[in-house]
């Protein structure tokens, strides 16, 4: 199969850049910037619309990350091998997805509605926060599309992203990228996986870390946590940290 | 027996007389900055009353603290670790704003820039949250002295717990001020509650502190505190909370709400406990029992088992001094008239309170009777029903018991002391009547009464060989960005935005804050650099924006490397 120039840098270089800029933006963020990390929680303004929004699009969220990673990263001969049929798993994740889909799109709806309308939410929105929404509900309102639009209302089994878009995110990772896997795939799922790179690639700049914390051990630790101050005491305030050193001296307190 | 010390504070609230000059210096000194207007690390609140934030003692609505479970075990009030897990997106139990109060700040500018006009201008009320013009509807301090008592006081929780006959007829019998901290709890629930473990409690001096690299803002602290005393930082999305001033504690300062408390009540020692009998003291089945629980878990420092036990687990020999020297071991221990504040909340809370023998003593007076006399003063503690249950409620469970017997001996110690002054023989019956000697109510009535600085604050030093890394030993000044830096301090921001990047040590953004405060330009809103307010200057110095920019020397950023005054370093 011919592959264009266009075709290289869509699902070769803008995949293999974003994704460096991820890993690399992520680690270099948890190096220098552990005090900007955190989920800038606004629970504190505004709780009637938060207590709805934000469980329906995290958990929304949750669930649609789930049936990506089910259909990207397990090829589609594991899951025939396993006795899942065609129909079954097109049933199952259209209607999972679907599912997932409209808590995410309505908490996101919400959340989106709170930050502008709420007054001091709004004041308290950076700029990096919009950018991160308008990244976030491009990629969300996209997938969302290429589901409805492809998937639901095409009939039948709706398009076989198993065929060509799985095994091209996982060639990535092998190391040999196959873009030809991707020529013809519908333009829905094209943009769809474009704006999820961008979003990838901003995502260490902008709040959307805090995933990355998800305090996953806290089960596995005791209540009450002692610390040494001695141990905790690293440089002094007086150190001055420069941007090139890491941020793991001595702590601020309060 | 594992020995660890605790810094422990002892206010003897007879003496406080509601000034809150604790909670404004307290405010001064650590949350004076924009995302921590409506905190207050200390505060004073009239009794009875709503208390900060709002009926925060209600720990049915609130959740805050541990509870026994059916199986007796001890857990979380608002559950535990799987429950916070799943409720992380949307914590259910966490007061809001409008629990505490909207901060707000005048129009101050309208007094100065409104044009000519008919009608005098007004500064009106611009929340510092939205910017929009606001309604004050509360305060941290509303109901101070009984302020609007009437339509408020029902909802006291400490006074819903007690009779309802009680609560009308509460206003005209007493009234106290109640200052408060972070307990610096031995059992804290905050830390318990915080999922990523950035809250911890320091192993030398049970000081309780949030990391601010590690914290991640799942705020469930403040659901776990039963004191609401972990506070969010709206700006930085962080937890922030009173650090018993640490960087002045470890070389041997006293707080700064203790310094500058105008009635001198408050008392600062080491206490010595067994951290591997907390967890047991908190599981007490009868809440009434936790009282008595949470003293066992106390160490006698006298005791040579203590003393050896204590040096084999690393206390050092001037530490183990103080703990003997402790005003707060005395005044808990010797004279048994320290109560913990609400000890039904399991997290063994180490702010301690002498009841207030005050109104008590003016029923007394004010009925024709000598307020002095000890007979009429025991007659009266027993008689006066209201103000003890209230006070049990606050600090003993409800038990009235303990209440009333330190009630007696502050009586009875009014009463000794009055013969002494007036060079009549002292009633040696007076004083054992209540289990005491002579002496020793001599000796409790200095500790109380003349309380010398150094006896009410005996704080031993970190150890000198890390002096180097205390936080207030190294000039505050040199920090990067700090006034000797000529940084961007305060102005700057991180990498990504505001609240990003290292976070600056409360000292040099506070420095920044009063130096930008004098060149605010907007009339409202976190302050900025630009027009000189010529109010607020007070003749020193050359504030940024005085004059045009020069030649480009000054770089205008509203630092200190231009003539904003420099601190004395
Ligand atoms: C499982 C890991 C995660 C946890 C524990 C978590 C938790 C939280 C919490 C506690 C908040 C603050 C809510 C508030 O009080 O204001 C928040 C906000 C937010 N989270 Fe997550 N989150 C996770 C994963 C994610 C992911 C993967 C994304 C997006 C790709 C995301 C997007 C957001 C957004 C956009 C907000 C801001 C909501 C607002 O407008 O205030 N989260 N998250
Ligand atoms: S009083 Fe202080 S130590 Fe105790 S739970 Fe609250 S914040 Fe934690
Ligand atoms: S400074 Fe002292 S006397 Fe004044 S309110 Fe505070 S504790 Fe009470």
């Amino acid at each position: 199969m011919d592959v264009s120039t266009t075709q290289i840098v869509l699902w070769v270089v803008v995949p293999y850049a974003c994704l460096a800029i991820f890993v690399v933006g992520t680690l270099w963020r948890y190096r220098y910037d552990k005090f900007g990390w955190t989920t800038r929680s606004s629970e504190l303004y505004e709780k009637r619309l938060l207590r709805l929004g934000s469980p329906l699009f995290h958990f929304g969220l949750l669930a649609v990350i789930a049936g990506h990673f089910v259909g990207l990263a397990i090829p589609k001969s594991w899951t025939d091998s396993a006795g899942v049929s065609e129909a079954a798993y097109h049933f199952l994740a259209t209607w999972l997805g679907t599912l997932g889909a409209v808590m995410l799109v309505s908490g996101l709806v919400i959340l989106i509605y709170r930050r502008r309308t709420t007054g001091p939410v709004f004041l308290a929105t950076t700029r990096t926060d919009k950018l991160m929404y308008v990244m976030l509900a491009a990629s969300i309102l996209s997938g969302t599309w290429a589901t409805v639009h492809i998937q639901i209302l095409a009939g039948g089994y709706g398009y076989d992203y198993r065929q060509t878009i799985s095994p091209w995110f996982r060639s990535l990772f092998l190391l040999q990228p196959e873009p030809g896997l991707m020529l013809g795939v519908p333009l829905a799922f094209a943009v769809h996986v474009t704006l999820a790179l961008l979003l990838f690639a901003v995502w260490p700049f902008t709040r959307l870390v805090h995933a990355f914390s998800a305090p996953v051990t806290y089960p596995l630790r005791p209540y009450i946590v002692y610390r040494s101050r001695d141990a905790a005491t690293g440089g002094g305030s007086r150190t001055p940290r420069r941007g090139w050193e890491p941020s793991t001296g001595r702590r601020e307190k309060r | 027996m594992r020995v660890m010390g605790q810094m422990t504070m002892v206010m003897n609230l007879d003496k406080c007389i509601g000034c809150h000059t604790c909670s404004v210096t307290c405010k001064q000194a650590w949350t004076n900055r924009t995302g921590t207007e409506y905190v207050w690390f200390n505060n004073v609140e009239t009794r009875p009353g709503l208390g900060y934030p709002r009926t925060y003692q209600d720990q049915e609505r609130w959740q805050g603290g541990w509870t026994l479970n059916r199986r007796g075990k001890l857990t979380l009030r608002a559950g535990g670790r799987w429950k916070k897990l799943a409720s992380i997106f949307f914590n259910p139990k966490m007061p809001d704003i409008h629990d505490y109060y909207e901060p707000w700040t005048y129009e101050y500018d309208m007094l100065l820039s409104a044009p000519a006009q008919e009608h005098t201008p007004v500064a009106r009320p611009k929340s510092l949250l939205s910017g929009e013009n606001m309604k004050i509807s509360w305060s941290a301090n509303w109901d101070d002295n009984l302020g609007g008592s009437t339509a408020t006081m029902q909802d006291d929780p400490v006074l819903q717990h007690m009779s309802s006959h009680v609560a009308e007829e509460f206003e005209q019998t007493f009234m106290f001020y109640l200052p408060r901290i972070c307990e610096h709890c031995l059992n804290p629930a905050c830390v318990a509650s915080c999922p990523s473990g950035a809250m911890y409690k320091r192993a030398e001096d049970g000081i309780v502190l949030v990391d601010q690299d590690q914290c991640r803002g799942w705020r469930m602290c403040v659901t776990g505190c039963p004191y609401k005393k972990v506070y969010f930082n709206h700006k930085t999305g962080k937890a922030e909370k009173c650090t018993l001033c640490y960087p002045r504690i470890e070389v041997g300062m006293p707080t700064v709400c203790s310094e500058t408390c105008v009635g001198r009540l408050r008392y600062l020692g080491l206490v010595l406990y067994d951290a591997d009998r907390v967890g047991e003291a908190a599981a007490t089945p009868d809440e009434q029992d936790l009282f008595a629980a949470q003293r066992s878990v106390l160490l006698d420092p006298h005791d040579p088992d203590v003393v050896a036990a204590a040096r084999r687990d690393g206390i050092p020999d001037d530490w183990i001094d103080a703990a003997q020297r402790s005003p707060a071991w005395r005044l808990i221990h010797d004279y048994e008239v320290a109560l913990p504040l609400h000890p039904e909340y399991r997290t063994l809370p180490m702010v301690w309170y002498i009841p207030p023998l005050s109104p008590v003593v003016d029923v007394v007076t004010s009925s024709g009777n000598d307020g002095e006399d000890g007979r009429t003063l025991f007659a009266a503690i027993s008689r006066m029903r209201i103000p003890l249950e209230y006070l049990a409620g606050l600090f003993t469970a409800g038990d009235t018991r303990p209440v009333e017997r330190v009630l007696r001996r502050l009586a009875a110690m009014r009463s000794y002391m009055r013969d002494v002054n007036l060079g009549r023989e002292p009633v040696e019956a007076t004083a054992s009547a209540v289990g005491m000697t002579g002496d020793e109510v001599r000796e409790m009535y200095r500790l109380l009464a003349i309380a010398k600085y150094d006896e009410r604050y005996v704080i031993p030093t970190a150890h000198a060989e890390i002096a180097d890394d205390l936080e207030e030993m190294a000039c505050s000044l040199d920090f990067e960005g700090g006034p000797g830096m000529g940084g961007q301090g305060m102005q700057g921001a991180g990498p990504f935005g505001s609240s990003s990047g290292q976070p600056t040590p409360v000292a040099v953004e506070n420095f920044h804050a009063l130096a930008s405060r004098q060149t605010a330009d907007s009339p409202y809103g976190p302050t900025t650099p630009g027009r000189v307010n010529l109010l607020n200057w007070d003749g020193n110095g050359r504030p940024d924006g005085l004059f045009p920019p020069g030649d480009g020397t000054g770089d205008g950023t509203g630092g200190s490397a231009n003539g904003a005054p420099r601190g004395a370093s």
